[in-house]
This record gives structure tokens, C-alpha cells and sequence, in this order.
């Protein structure tokens, strides 16, 4: 294991910022921290580095408990959401300053910054001041200074979050190229589900101090813990049924209600994939008007109005669309493929359930 | 984000138990001190000493020469505040600087140039005195050294909240239809007026505490020229300490209260902000 | 008054720009306060400089020269310098120390330590000075004690540079406290956070990243540590050739009614008040442009990032 937390706590005075945290990260992992912003993930990198205590529970890197070493013999390379970069300093000097401090002879240290400069393409730059650089650029010399040392560990702060979206993209793609030479164990922080999805092999999710998810992004996007997970990553559509004679109903949408009792509530999410629209407003039982539709690129997503007025959004390819010949303001019929029970926001989700092909097989489905 | 306990930052302690110990030997030991031997003199003799008749005529002309001082620079403050902020013209940036002038020039220079030039021979004194006006070596030269002093205050505190100050008010006021006066008056006044007090009270209570400057021209005759701080050093050059020090608490303790005074305008004057 | 003049030339640009549009006074208001301003300025602070320099040269340069040559005068500059040498580099440790401590750390009372700190400017230099004779003084607290030893604080250059301090106490302190609050803590973690100790991250991180800042203070500090008059004036006993600074030479001349050679010692005075002004001028000018960089980071070359296949 490269980076273990066990039983990891913080308050800040009254407040707790962190709340039993327990995960841990292999060599060479590349992991994202995910969660809103406040859900304690950048006290996490801070605690990892060094540059906060826990309150409470232990941590360890590379199998040494560090809780009493500094973070100046921790050996981790951190990356600022600032940046930080050392205003008075060269990008040479910037980057050079771990080392000098670690006392690396001078050919060592001008052999590694070079080796540096040209691995994260800033040739040509080494005498310029930071403000003399790009967004991206300083980026990458706040990387380069971190890794300079080879860290045994690299820990980064909403790295993309000071850059301009245009160029966001890019830089991911480069931080995943990255990471595949080099192949260091990397933490990142990031409250944008799509780059923690994008970016890592394993994404760590967050919400109020509490640890709600480990998984890959596949495992958290299609097997979510609980409704904030399910809500957070993607998008969920929910729905809130009222039980009658163990049908729980919206409108003319029935689904299996178990042995809840009659009047009672249930609530189901479901991805907008798990909506199947038929421009035959007869194919399903359920009908609706499509609202409006964005087009993403591949991707459209649409959205539909219940006859109760609520709108549901529901996503298909270019080609799923124009096999069906849709136009706004148009009646469809839909139905819901699959579907989960809600129980609340910490609670965990039901099983994923599959309807059948048509509403009027929803009394049969599957558990 | 909460406040922080943990500070990875070293020094915490080095830092602020040097900065309590330099600030305890330099500035509270003294002034402790001096408040303790005033405690040792009976309040009778206290308020004797404090109140002679030599002690309130120099009260009388420190208090008003400063409070007409700080009027002048209030209203001439404002004034180049104003121009500098709001117009461009010929010599704006040397103005500009010059305004930091008497912050950076040594009072007994300032004394003594504007003693001189005041003077009935001097080159601006030359001009007042066929007008019966004897401008220096009275207690109108007291209020020249004062206003020279003070003037600073007022211009650099207005500066920086006229620069803040949106235009889209004023812009939102004339599309209303109100006129540049009116939109001075009931926009523009307004918002500055607390900062305006606060440099009078700057201005003020320097010049309540200004020595250097005023001697020089002031022409020191006892009763009718003679400023607080210069009665305390003649007090202690007669080896008269309780009388020199019951003036001197007497000066310290209006400062602080318009020390207090000022920190409360201050906070009134951003009221707006945030 | 460190920055307030940050923005005026551009905001006034600004003002010109929009005077088309109906928000700006008539031309005449505009020309009648300009002129006031015009008038005041030059009454109030150009002709007493300029003053100063007319009257020191009244009797040609060598009447400056001989002013200047005097033992006594020479010896107050040598005075004025030496008090500048202790008072200024003593406020300069404290300025750093409270300064690292006020914007890097939150602690209670933090609000209470920075009105303390900037007491000593609405003290009354006479009364400051009387406070350090209360102390040192013949009659004062310690006064019998360091008589007995034959330790001359007051009358002496001891106290001279005591109540010099106390003068100049909150001015390096004052103009750190906040650039170290506006710089943060962030560039100090990351030199922690590659391994620096808190002293090579004070030195090569903390010191350059506000060593403008400090050089105002430091400039601001010495023009008043050498133009203090009043305070120096109690503690100092006035004794010719031994305890006169410049500013206290000034007086004693002016008072001998030889006033070239006042004003020749006081153009000296003048002269570094000028230098002060020109130093702060261009801070401002330099922290303006600064200011104006770090807001835009320059645009994205092509391509934006490399193909990191080494």
C-alpha cells in the first residue's frame, strides 16, 4: 500500500472536517478525491502531506506511520490549487529549490530540472519569472517542482481548477499521460465529477466529512452506495411514488411497491439512459412531451414533460434519435428500463431493478 | 473554511513572544509608568496642576487651533481629493506626491521654513502684514504649522473610497434625472461623510500632539501662544515633574479617546462595504 | 498610506472618459476647484520647500558650505545618523516578527495587538519623551539605581535612541502586516512541503516575497527616526556637540538667529524627505504594476500542453 488511512478524524474547533475516514491506495494508483466543495476532501490531501494534524486515527505511507513526521521528511510532492509558485524565484529556481534543499550537487540538480523541463514541455522556459507564464504553464511548473524530488507520493489540489475550461481537457488527457510514464502513486482533489471520472483509476467520494464510496468509476457511477452518490456522479431523475394496493403510481407510471403499505411514500432514481422513448405514442404506456433537446456532440439529451408537469431527462445517441424522427413539442411514449428504491441520502440504494420491455409488465419484474 | 488549530507554519511563538516582550519594554512599560507616578500625586493636587490658569489657556489654544486646523484641511482635503481622483490636469502626479509632503518632512523644518516665510519680512508674510494680519509669531501661525501637518490626513483617507466610489451610481442618479448638485448632494456627500470625519479626526489629533512644528512659529508668549506639549517641556526644564506629567496624562488621555474615537468612525465609515 | 494613491491615474482616465456622458460637473466648477487645489498646494507645500532651499542658499554656496562644515554640525549629522543606524534596524526585527505572527496565525486578541501596536503614533512626542524621563530620568524609576552606576541613559544618546524607537515603532510593522496578509500561507507550505525548515522558508521564501513592502517601512521608519524633534527634544538635554541631532541643530541655530546656517542643516532634513518621497513614489508605481501582472497570466501557447511521450 502506498497511502493508508485508518480511522482518520479532524475537527476544527467544534466543527468536524473529517469524520472516520478509512481508504487506502496502491503503488502507482492514479485517485480522485471527489466530493462537494466544504466535504473535506482537500483536509484529506492536507492531512496526507503533513500540512494538517489529524485529530484522531493514524496515517500511513509506503507502511510507515507518519503521524509525528513533518511534512518537510515526508518525502510527498504537493501541488497548490494556487499553485504557489515562488514569485521571486525562475521557473530553474522554482523548481530547483526542493533539491537544493535536500543538498543535490549541482550537476545533479541541473540534470534533473532539465530532465524535468523537457518531460513536462517547458524547454526554453527555465529563466522566466512565473508571471511571465501561461495558466497551464505554471500548472506544470508547480508539478514539475513537486516532483522534482522524486516524491513517493504525489498529492494535487484541484489542479485544474485555476485554468480556463477550454484548456482543461487538455491538460487532463496530458496529467493521465503522465502519470503512465512516470507511474508515481497520485491524489487529486476535484469537486468536477466528470474529471474525477475522466482522469482516475479509482475515485474516493465525499460528502460532509464522511467517506461515502470507494470504486472505480464505473463501480460508483453504475453501483452507487446511496442517493448521494447516485445524485452526485451523473445524472439521476427521482421520482416520489405514493403506494396503492401495492402499486406505487406516479401518473399512469406503476411499479412494484412490495408490502408497503397503502398511502404510504417511495421514491426511485434512475439514469436518463434508463429511459426508453418511442415517438409511437402507443408503444408504451407512458406519455409525455418532449420539452426540448440539447445536443451534446454523440450525445443528445432530452427532456420530457409528465402530464403532472414534471420533467424528466433522458439521454440517447445521434443515431438512437434519428431512428426515432423527433421533433420538440411532440407526444412520445416512454418507459423506465431500470430503477432503483431510494431511502434517503445516506441510505444505501436497492438493488438496480429491471422493468420489463413494456409499463404493462412492470407488475412482473424482477427483484 | 473554521479557524485553524494546527498552523504547519513554524514560529508562532518565537514570533509573538518577542513581539509582546519588544511591545511591553517600548510602549507599555512606559506609559504604565508614567500613569503610576501621576497615581502617586493626591487627585486635589492632580486637578490643581492640571488646571491653571497658564495650563487651560494652553488647553484652550492646542484644542482650537487644532479643531480650526482640521476644518481648513477638511474642506481644502476634500477638495484635492477630489481634483485628484475625479480630473486630469497639467502636474497631477507631482501634486499628488507632494501631498505626502509634510507626513515626510521633519516637523522643526516645517516650523522653520513656515515661520519664515510668514514672517512680516517673508514672502508670503510680506503681503498679510500691510493687511494688519500678523500671520506668524501669533496664534494664527499656530494654526498654519497645524494645517500644514494635518493636511495629509484627510486627502488619503477620502482618496481611496472616491476611487471605489461606482460611477454607475452617480450614472443611475442622472438618468433619473437628477442634477450634478442634486446627485452630489443627496449621492456623493453622503457616502463620503463618514470617511470626511475620520480624516478631520486624523488630522485632529495630530495636531493635538504637534510640537515641533508649531514652536518654531508660534512665538510662545505664555497665556496667549504658548501650546500644551510646549508648557509640559518648560514645566519639566523648572524641574516642576508632577506638573509637567498631570499635563501630559491629561494629552495622553484625549489621544486614546480619540484613538477609540476614530477606530469607531472607521468601522462606521465602512458600514456601507460588504 | 501605503497603495491609497494606487489607482488615481487611471480612474481619473476613466473620469475623463465618461465626462461626455453628463456626469461631470460644468467646465467652470472643474476649473475653479482645480485652481483652488492649483492655490493651496502651491502656498501650503511648494513654497515652503522651495523656501528652504532659497533661504540655505542665500549667501551662495560657500556660505552652505561653511554652514555645513561647522564642528557642531557635523557632529549632529554624525548623531542623527548613528540614532537612525540602533532605532531603525531594532523596529525592523520587531516589524518582521509581529508581522509573521499577525498574518500567518490566528490567535485571540490578534485585533487588541495591532491597535497596541500602532499607539505610539497618537502619543504626543512630548509626552512620549517624558515618559522615558519617568523611567530613566533623575527623578524616575530606575534613575538612583543607574546614577549609582554611573549609567547615562537620559541627557545621553541612550535615551535618544529610546524615544526614537518608541516613535518609530509601528511603521515597519504596519506596512508588513498587511502584504503578509495578502500573500498567504500558500507559497510558505510549498517550500515546507518540499522539505524546507522554517528558517531557509522564512529567508528564501517569506523576506523576498514582501522585501518591497519592507523597504517602505524601512524608509518611512528612518525619515522619521532622523527627523524627530519633540520626544528627542526632552531626552536629550540639548548639550552642543554631544546630544544635538540635526533637527535639535536646527533649532538651537534658529534661536542664535543664524538662519542660513539653520536652513542649510535644514535642507538636509529637506533633502531626505524629498528621497523618501521619490523611494514611495516609485513602490507605488512598481506595486501598480505587479498588481496589473499577476491579475493576467499570459495567453496559452500552441500547443497547450506536450505530448508528454519523453
Amino acid at each position: 500500500m502506498s497511502i493508508e488511512l485508518r480511522n482518520v478524524s479532524k475537527k476544527f474547533g467544534g466543527v468536524t472536517a473529517v469524520n472516520n475516514v478509512n481508504f487506502s491506495v496502491k503503488e502507482g494508483e492514479l485517485v480522485a478525491l471527489l466530493g462537494p466543495s466544504g466535504g473535506g476532501k482537500t483536509t484529506v490531501l492536507r492531512m496526507i502531506s503533513g500540512l494538517e494534524m489529524p485529530s484522531e486515527g493514524d496515517i500511513f505511507i509506503r507502511g510507515e506511520r507518519v503521524n509525528d513526521i513533518s511534512v518537510q521528511k515526508r518525502n510527498i510532492g504537493f501541488v497548490f490549487q494556487s499553485y504557489a509558485l515562488f514569485k521571486n524565484m525562475t521557473v530553474f529556481k522554482n523548481i530547483a529549490f526542493g533539491l537544493k534543499i535536500k543538498k543535490w550537487a549541482k550537476n545533479d540538480i541541473h540534470d534533473r530540472v532539465h530532465e524535468l523541463l523537457h518531460l513536462l514541455g517547458l524547454e526554453g522556459l527555465d529563466k522566466r519569472y512565473p508571471h511571465q507564464l501561461s495558466g497551464g504553464q505554471r500548472q506544470r511548473v508547480a508539478i514539475a517542482r513537486a516532483l522534482a524530488s522524486k516524491p513517493s507520493v504525489l498529492l494535487l489540489d484541484e489542479p485544474f481548477g485555476a485554468v480556463d475550461a477550454k484548456i482543461r481537457q487538455e491538460l487532463r488527457d496530458w496529467l493521465v499521460t503522465l502519470h503512465n510514464d512516470l507511474n508515481v502513486t497520485t491524489l487529486f482533489v476535484t469537486h468536477d465529477q466528470e474529471e474525477a471520472m475522466e482522469v482516475s483509476n479509482r475515485i474516493v467520494i465525499f460528502s460532509r466529512g464522511n467517506l461515502e464510496q470507494i470504486g472505480s468509476p464505473r463501480e460508483v457511477y453504475e453501483e452507487p452506495n446511496n442517493e448521494f452518490v447516485a445524485r452526485f456522479v451523473g445524472v439521476l431523475n427521482v421520482l416520489e411514488l405514493t403506494v396503492q394496493g401495492g402499486l406505487a403510481r406516479f401518473g399512469e407510471l406503476e411499479f412494484p411497491a412490495l408490502d408497503r403499505p397503502d398511502g404510504s411514500k417511495m421514491r426511485i432514481g434512475f439514469r436518463p439512459f434508463a429511459v426508453q422513448i418511442s415517438s409511437d405514442t402507443s408503444a408504451y404506456r407512458c406519455r409525455a412531451v418532449l420539452r426540448h433537446t440539447f445536443f451534446l456532440g454523440v450525445m443528445l439529451r432530452l427532456e420530457l414533460e409528465l402530464p403532472s408537469g414534471l420533467v424528466i431527462r433522458s439521454r440517447m445517441t445521434k443515431e438512437e434519435y434519428s431512428a426515432l424522427v423527433l421533433k420538440d413539442g411532440q407526444e412520445v411514449s416512454f418507459i423506465i428500463k431500470r430503477y432503483r428504491i431510494l431511502r434517503g441520502e445516506g441510505e444505501p440504494l436497492s438493488p438496480e431493478i429491471h422493468s420489463g420491455d413494456t409499463a404493462f409488465s412492470t407488475h412482473g419484474a424482477g427483484i | 473554511m473554521a479557524e485553524k488549530k494546527f498552523n504547519v507554519l513554524p514560529g508562532f511563538g518565537l514570533t509573538l513572544g518577542y513581539t509582546l516582550f519588544y511591545l511591553s519594554v517600548v510602549v507599555l512599560i512606559p506609559i504604565a509608568g508614567l500613569f503610576l507616578r501621576v497615581f502617586e500625586i493626591s487627585w486635589a493636587d492632580f486637578w490643581r496642576l492640571a488646571t491653571t490658569p497658564r495650563a487651560l489657556a494652553a488647553y484652550k489654544l492646542t484644542f482650537g487651533a487644532s479643531f480650526i486646523a482640521a476644518c481648513i484641511n477638511a474642506v481644502f482635503g476634500a477638495i484635492l481629493a477630489w481634483v485628484l481622483v475625479r480630473y486630469h490636469f497639467p502636474m497631477k502626479r507631482f501634486m499628488d506626491a507632494l501631498i505626502d509632503f509634510p507626513f515626510a518632512l521633519p516637523t522643526a523644518v516645517a516650523g522653520l521654513t513656515l515661520s519664515n516665510l510668514f514672517a512680516a519680512n517673508g514672502w508670503l508674510g510680506q503681503y498679510l502684514a500691510p493687511l494688519g494680519i500678523k500671520a506668524a509669531f501669533s496664534p494664527l501661525g499656530v494654526v498654519i504649522a497645524l494645517t500644514f501637518v494635518g493636511m495629509p490626513f484627510v486627502v488619503r483617507t477620502l482618496q481611496p473610497v472616491l476611487e471605489n466610489l461606482e460611477r454607475e451610481i452617480e450614472e443611475a442618479a442622472a438618468t433619473l434625472g437628477a442634477s450634478r448638485f442634486r446627485t452630489f448632494c443627496s449621492i456623493i456627500a453622503p457616502t463620503l461623510l463618514p470617511t470626511l470625519i475620520t480624516g478631520f479626526a486624523l488630522a485632529f489629533a495630530r495636531a493635538i500632539g504637534e510640537y515641533g512644528s508649531v514652536i518654531f512659529i508660534a512665538g510662545n508668549i505664555p497665556n496667549q501662544s504658548e501650546i500644551a506639549p510646549l508648557l509640559i517641556i518648560i514645566r519639566l526644564e523648572e524641574y516642576d515633574y508632577s506638573g509637567a506629567m498631570a499635563l501630559a496624562v491629561v494629552l495622553l488621555v484625549i489621544s486614546f479617546v480619540l484613538l477609540i474615537t476614530i477606530n469607531l468612525l472607521e468601522r462606521w465609515a465602512s458600514r456601507y462595504q460588504h | 498610506m501605503a497603495g491609497n494613491v494606487k489607482s488615481s491615474a487611471r480612474t481619473s482616465r476613466d473620469a475623463n472618459a465618461k465626462s461626455q456622458r453628463g456626469t461631470e460637473e460644468s467646465p467652470f466648477i472643474k476649473w475653479l476647484l482645480v485652481s483652488i487645489a492649483m492655490i493651496f498646494t502651491i502656498v501650503f507645500l511648494l513654497l515652503p520647500l522651495v523656501n528652504v532651499f532659497a533661504q540655505a542658499f542665500s549667501k551662495g554656496w560657500s556660505g552652505y558650505l561653511t554652514a555645513l562644515s561647522d564642528p557642531d554640525t557635523m557632529s549632529a549629522i554624525k548623531l542623527t545618523l548613528l540614532v537612525a543606524a540602533i532605532s531603525v534596524p531594532l523596529n525592523v526585527v520587531f516589524g518582521l516578527a509581529a508581522a509573521w505572527c499577525i498574518a500567518k496565525f490566528n490567535f485571540r486578541g490578534k485585533p487588541l495587538l495591532i491597535t497596541l501596536i500602532d499607539l505610539p503614533f497618537s502619543v504626543s512626542p512630548v509626552v512620549a519623551g517624558l515618559m522615558f524621563v519617568v523611567m530613566f530620568g533623575l527623578q524616575g524609576y530606575f534613575g538612583p539605581w543607574l546614577d549609582s552606576r554611573d549609567i547615562k541613559i537620559i541627557f545621553a544618546v541612550p535615551g535618544i535612541v529610546l524615544a526614537t524607537v518608541f516613535i518609530t515603532f509601528p511603521f515597519v510593522a504596519r506596512e508588513l502586516i498587511p502584504v503578509m496578509q495578502a500573500t498567504g500561507s500558500d507559497q510558505e507550505e510549498a517550500a515546507l512541503s518540499l522539505g524546507a525548515s522554517g528558517w531557509k522558508t522564512f529567508w528564501y521564501v517569506t523576506l523576498p516575497s514582501v522585501k518591497w513592502g519592507l523597504l517602505y517601512g524601512v524608509i518611512l521608519c528612518n525619515a522619521r527616526a532622523m527627523g524627530e524633534f519633540g520626544a528627542v527634544s526632552i531626552v536629550s538635554g540639548h548639550i552642543t556637540g554631544q546630544t544635538d541631532t540635526m533637527p535639535l541643530r536646527v533649532e538651537k541655530l534658529y534661536q542664535e538667529y543664524n538662519a542660513t546656517a539653520a536652513f542649510a542643516v535644514a535642507s538636509l532634513l529637506a533633502l531626505l524627505a524629498l528621497f523618501t518621497l521619490g523611494i514611495k513614489t516609485f513602490l507605488e508605481w512598481k506595486q501598480e504594476r505587479d498588481f496589473e501582472r499577476a491579475q493576467h497570466a499570459l495567453p496559452e501557447p500552441d500547443p497547450i500542453a506536450p505530448s508528454s511521450n519523453p
